[in-house]
C-alpha cells in the first residue's frame, strides 16, 4: 500500500492565530528558547499500490484545489512516504 | 403567509447548517416565497436568487466553508451567480463563497482565537448591490455577530482593488471583531449580485427578537432591508 504525505502552511505573510497562541503556551512549560511557532497541516493519503508519477500529480493537483486554499495557504511538500518493510 | 412579490429565494441546508430557518423566516418576512434547497441536489428548483446560511458545514473541517463548496448544489450556485443570479453568503456562507472564489479573499480564526457572539454595528459603504439597495451609503445598522473564523484576509493588491471599485459593502463600526483586514465586515462581487458578510441580517428581522435599537430592546430589525433589496433588484431585472 503505498502512501502520499501533503504538506500544507499558512503563508508567511498570514498570521497564523493559532501559531501565536501556542508560541504563547510554551514559556508557561518553561520553554522560553522558542520565539515563534507557525501551525501547518499534513495529510497522508493511501493508495492501493505504488505510488506512480500519477498518484503524485493527482495528489497534487488535489493538494492545490481541496486540502488548501491558494489565498492563505502554501502546499509546501508533496511527497511518497510509502514504508518499505524491513 | 401569502408571498407579496412571487419571488421564489432558495435557502441551501448543508450538513452542519444551523441558520437556515431563520433564513427562510427571513425570506418570508420580505414578502418571499423561501424553497428549501438541499446541498447534495444540484436542481436549484428555478429559484430566483438562493441565500447561503451560517452555521458550521461539515463542522468546518478542513478550512471553514471547504468542503461545501465542492457540494452539487454549489456547483449549481456557482453557475448561477456567474449568469447574475443574486447570492448572499451569511457567515458560514460567506466562507463557501470565499472557498468557491465567488468572491476574494479567505477567512481565518479571530485574531483574539475568542468565538465572539455580539450585537454588531457596521457601516454601510455600498447600496447598490441587490442585497443592499434598499440602504443608504453611510447608514450605520446593528445585527448580530457570531464567529469563530471571522476574521477577513486578502493580499494588498486585492483589499486596494476591493476599495478601488467600491466593492467593500460592509465595514465594522468601532470595535473591529475578529480583526478583519481595513475593518471589512463585507465585500461584493464586480457585478453587484454576490455580496457575503460575517454578520447575521436574518437574525434581525421581526421586532421582538432582533438586536437592540433606539426603539428599545431587541426592537431592531435592520437585517430585514437584505432580503426587502433583493426583492426590489428582482422586480427591477
Amino acid at each position: 500500500m503505498g502512501r502520499v504525505v501533503v504538506e500544507v502552511m499558512p503563508k508567511p505573510e498570514i498570521l497564523d492565530p493559532q501559531g501565536k497562541a501556542v508560541v504563547g503556551a510554551l514559556p508557561r512549560l518553561g520553554f522560553t528558547q522558542f520565539t515563534s511557532v507557525r501551525q501547518g497541516k499534513r495529510f497522508e493519503l493511501e493508495v492501493d499500490g505504488d505510488v506512480t508519477p500519477e498518484i503524485l500529480a493527482a495528489a497534487q493537483e488535489a493538494a492545490t484545489t481541496l486540502l488548501s486554499n491558494p489565498v492563505i495557504e502554501d502546499v509546501v511538500s508533496v511527497v511518497d512516504a510509502t514504508e518499505v518493510p524491513a | 403567509m401569502t408571498p407579496l412579490s412571487g419571488a421564489r429565494i432558495g435557502v441551501i441546508t448543508f450538513p452542519g447548517t444551523l441558520d437556515d430557518r431563520d433564513a427562510a423566516r427571513a425570506v418570508r418576512l420580505a414578502g418571499a416565497e423561501a424553497v428549501a434547497l438541499w446541498h447534495a441536489d444540484a436542481d436549484l428548483q428555478g429559484v430566483d436568487a438562493v441565500v447561503l446560511p451560517g452555521g458550521f458545514s461539515y463542522g468546518d473541517y478542513l478550512r471553514a466553508g471547504a468542503i461545501s463548496r465542492f457540494a452539487p448544489a454549489m456547483t449549481a450556485v456557482v453557475d448561477a451567480a456567474r449568469g447574475g443570479m443574486p447570492v448572499l453568503g451569511i457567515c458560514n456562507g460567506f466562507q463557501i463563497l470565499t472557498e468557491a472564489h465567488l468572491l476574494p479573499g479567505s477567512m481565518i480564526k479571530n485574531d483574539h482565537l475568542h468565538f465572539v457572539c455580539r450585537e454588531q454595528s457596521m457601516i454601510v459603504e455600498n447600496a447598490k448591490t441587490a442585497w443592499t439597495n434598499q440602504f443608504q451609503a453611510g447608514q450605520r445598522i446593528t445585527i448580530p455577530l457570531k464567529n469563530q473564523d471571522g476574521q477577513f484576509v486578502a493580499d494588498e493588491h486585492t483589499l486596494d482593488e476591493l476599495e478601488g471599485e467600491g466593492r467593500v459593502v460592509f465595514r465594522y463600526d468601532g470595535w473591529n471583531p475578529n480583526g478583519s483586514r481595513r475593518n471589512i465586515a463585507g465585500i461584493t462581487n464586480e457585478r453587484g449580485n454576490v455580496v457575503g458578510l460575517m454578520p447575521h441580517p436574518e437574525h434581525a428581522v421581526e421586532a421582538g427578537f432582533g438586536p437592540a435599537s433606539a426603539e428599545g430592546p431587541r426592537a431592531g430589525t435592520d437585517g430585514l432591508a437584505f432580503f426587502t433589496s433583493v426583492l426590489s433588484s428582482l422586480v427591477g431585472a
